[in-house]
């Protein structure tokens, strides 16, 4: 694997648009083209040099590529863009939009990441070792057709409307999760294992959340199932008792199934 | 300033110019005998020559083609184009920005495009965005067929008064014929109803689609207008609704056709005619009825109809039939948009996915093209994809090369899309292939005659405006039948346009805006005591219903930067 290290200079205030920090757009440049590569600020364009020191070594063949971004870069967006393949690791915080699109290849966000973290994600893993902001795998505005392959991890706390119009691929969020995960989700797999505040899997069609923490308040929409204990969900066991709801009943034909912990979900059960 | 287009083959169908190798000669932004030996040369040989394109039934401007933009930000993200010399950024695949759809009109050699459907009371929004729109002439629909006052007017059988409201209104609103979109429907939806068929009365209005057309045709002829009543027939989409259709053409049979400009023959013309062909009573046993409704085409000289080819696409519907589109909502479980616009008449707006392997849009497919092929004469069929609901515009070049290529057709029925096109209609077995005569037709000199303005539009004969295309392809060496797909790249990107004179495209970019388009409006008189006792009722309504004050309601002339009134009867 050739290393390809960008130092962040100073994050300038209105946010960077890095669509092409990718291992796809470094492939078959020397250093010095790669510091030419041209960057969004605003409406100006700049050299990848204005921006990051660069040093390392390229490949010919993205998949051979890892790209280091050696600081934070808080106010950059849309690192790893529709990557296809090869690394990127962030050492620390990034803005919104990490893995938009991407379609292979691995993402690591050592810090936080703001929303649309793996919006309309395709394939390759993504992974925040912090928090992340609202709509992780989330569609693009407006449109019904969100993530539909891949695997996201976030290790910490995310906000709202995550994993919306799901297709397929698998999330999960070891932290806590604010409003409506999942919703109008249709295929997939949502595993939350800390808490939700409400409205889980409001209109989803299909798909699965499974919910290990507290769910404070659940929706109307749910048909209760009954208690299932070592579930198995899109090939793979999870340990524990659960109960099993299929949803949200006010779409029509739908099919959705979330799995409560038995452990703290008493109340969203009917008694 | 002079030009002359010297040794282009030239398709000029109103002037029965058939692949004639000729020069044209252009002065002052209009078509000339001859110019001087200072007139600057384009060099067309090996190249077609066409006028430029007339789209009789398009959405490109106005309140739900917005409504249609702002739902769809995932359409405008699939296609955006940047800044590039003079032209400005844009976005959008079915429902482009303004200056977008100035610039892709004019990519494929169009110059005119007609706003289909435009509220009476959003008359403004409409011309604002055209006065946003570069390049291309253009006029507004006003729709009628679900007018409180038409209605009421029709109810009791004044005839006169109905026609002094409808003069009243083009004027008011600068727009330019009648339209009609499920008439007596759009109102019942007001309701939360619709009505089925021609014989079914608007709650409270008590007047049938069937009185509502027959009374706007008469009164189309009584104000002389330029083009004949524009219907969209009720029962829009549903399996067995061709014999509504037939129905509704019938109605205006007979009635004296009587324009105050142009030549057209035509009483009727009926639009995206496609949507409205379906036999069988649902979507299993639905069959195309397509060839019944070319018969009574090709039998009757009252009526002209454009198709409304579906084009296999991801696109945005949009009409002022608000219950079809909730039907289609209901249908597709998509994201939808209604509005009930107050005393007028109302609109929906839903995405739609025409998928070339699902059954229903391949059948869609096939029996739009058997309406091109079964009409035997195209002087009676406009191209048309309703844009865009059916499919965007910009497919134009692409249906043209359908109807050219019987082997482009054969390669999508057996390869590409589902085996409904052969199984519910008869497009396998047709084999006709039009030639670039008549796809000048159906793409020209049809829609600028029955639109009232093949004086200047439509045509390449002395007095014609100079809107002229120049695609790159070579009729005398290249067959548009074998060599499908060189054709329909050629028709997209042409090497040339002149607007008024002016070349605006070059090698498929767009190079200069010209000058601003022409807004097309009718201005008629028809009786000037009764127009003025019309607008003192109509001021009343005004008062009690609307929300907006009378005197807000007419679209001033500052609204129309190159205003061309066309007249109807002047008292
Ligand atoms: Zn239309």
């Amino acid at each position: 694997m050739s290393e390809i290290i960008l130092t962040p200079k100073e994050q300038p205030q209105v946010p960077l648009e890095a669509n092409t920090i990718t291992p796809d757009s470094f492939a078959g440049k020397n250093i010095d083209e790669i510091s030419n590569i041209a960057i969004w600020n605003g409406n100006k364009q700049f050299r990848l040099s204005e921006f990051f020191d660069v040093q390392g070594e390229s490949a010919e063949n993205p998949s051979e590529i890892k790209i280091i971004i050696d600081g934070d870069i808080y106010n950059t967006k849309r690192i790893g863009q529709s990557m296809t393949a090869g690394e990127i690791t962030v050492k620390g915080n990034a803005n919104m939009y990490v893995g938009a699109e991407m379609d292979g290849g691995k993402i690591t966000v050592e810090g936080n990441v703001g929303s649309w973290a793996g919006q309309d994600m395709k394939g390759g893993e993504l992974t925040v070792l912090g928090n992340a902001g609202d709509y992780v795998g989330s569609a693009y505005r407006g449109d019904w057709r969100g993530m539909s392959g891949g695997l996201i991890t976030i290790h910490g706390n995310v906000g709202n409307e995550i994993a919306e119009y799901m297709l397929g691929g698998k999330m999960v969020i070891k932290g806590n999760v604010a409003i409506m995960p999942g919703i109008h989700m249709n295929g997939g797999l949502l595993i939350i294992e800390g808490n939700v505040v409400a409205r889980t899997g409001g209109e989803m069609k299909g798909g699965t959340i499974v919910v290990k923490g507290v769910i404070d308040e659940f929706l109307a929409g749910f048909k209760y199932l009954g208690v299932e204990r070592n579930i198995e969900v899109e090939g793979e066991i999870i340990e524990g008792a659960f109960y099993k709801f299929k949803g949200d009943l006010a779409t029509k034909g739908a099919s959705g199934i979330v799995y409560a912990a038995v452990a703290g979900n008493g109340h969203i059960v009917p008694k | 300033m002079e030009h002359i287009i010297k040794n282009g083959i030239v398709y000029d169908p109103l002037n029965e110019v058939n692949g004639e190798q000729m020069d044209i000669c252009i002065k002052d932004g209009k078509i000339v005998d001859s110019v001087s030996e200072d007139a600057n040369v384009t060099d067309a040989s090996g190249q077609i020559i066409m006028p430029g394109g007339v789209d009789p039934h398009t959405h490109i401007a106005g309140a739900k083609v917005n409504v249609g933009r702002m739902i769809r930000p995932e359409d405008s993200k699939k296609d955006a184009e940047s800044l590039a010399g003079i032209k400005r950024a844009g976005s959008g695949f079915s429902v482009p920005s303004t200056f977008m759809t100035g610039y892709r009109y004019a990519k494929m050699g169009y110059t005119t495009a007609m706003e289909a459907a435009m509220p009476p009371l959003l008359a403004r929004h409409t011309h604002e965005e055209f006065v946003d729109t570069p390049i291309i002439d253009h006029a507004a629909y006003p729709l009628f067929g679900n007018n409180w006052f038409v209605m009421d007017y029709l109810k009791e059988g004044d005839l006169d008064k109905c026609a002094a409201y409808v003069s009243w209104l083009l004027k008011s609103t600068k727009g330019y014929t009648i339209k009609i979109v499920n008439p007596a429907g759009t109102e019942a939806w007001a309701w939360g109803g619709n009505v089925h068929g021609i014989n079914d009365p608007a709650p409270y209005f008590d007047v049938t689609g069937a009185d509502i057309i027959k009374g706007l045709a008469e009164v189309n002829e009584m104000l002389g207008l330029p083009h004949p009543i524009h219907l969209h027939c009720n029962d829009l989409g549903h399996p067995g609704n061709y014999e509504t259709t037939l129905a509704s053409f019938d109605i205006p049979k007979g009635i004296k056709v009587n324009p105050k400009h142009g030549s057209r023959e035509a009483v009727l013309y009926a639009t995206h005619v496609q949507f409205h062909s379906y036999g069988g009573t649902n979507w299993r046993d639905f069959v195309s009825e397509a060839p019944k409704i070319a018969d009574y085409v090709n039998k009757n000289d009252h009526i002209v109809i454009d198709v409304g080819q579906v084009t296999l696409d991801e696109t945005t519907t949009m009409t002022a039939d608000g219950p079809m589109e909730y039907d289609l909502h209901t249908l597709n479980g998509l994201k939808w948009a209604n509005c009930d616009v107050e005393l007028e008449t109302g609109s929906g707006v839903v995405p739609f996915l025409y998928s070339p392997r699902a059954p229903v849009p391949s059948a869609q497919w096939g029996v739009g093209l058997e309406l091109f092929l079964l009409v035997n004469d195209p002087g009676k069929i406009c191209l048309t994809t309703d844009s865009p609901n059916a499919g965007p515009f910009t497919r134009y070049p692409r249906v043209m090369a359908w109807l050219m290529s019987n082997r482009y057709r054969t390669d999508m029925i057996e390869n590409k899309i589902h085996k409904w096109a052969q199984r519910k209609t008869s497009i396998a077995t047709l084999d006709r292939e039009y030639s670039l005569y008549e796809i000048a037709q159906i793409s020209r000199s049809t829609p600028a005659k029955v639109l009232g303005l093949s004086d200047t539009k439509g045509h390449l004969g002395v007095g014609a405006d100079a809107d002229i295309s120049i695609f790159n392809f070579n009729p005398e060496t290249q067959d548009p039948s074998a060599d499908y797909m060189a054709v329909e790249e050629a028709l997209s990107n042409a090497s040339y346009v002149f607007k008024d004179g002016e070349i605006v495209v070059k090698d498929g970019a767009v190079v200069n805006i010209g000058i601003h388009g022409r807004t097309y409006w009718v201005n008629s008189l028809y009786d000037a005591e009764l127009e003025k006792q019309v607008e003192a009722e109509v001021e009343k309504v005004f008062k009690q219903y609307y929300s907006v004050n009378f005197a807000n309601y007419p679209v001033q002339d500052e609204y129309l930067p190159r205003s061309n009134p066309v007249n109807g009867v002047m008292e």
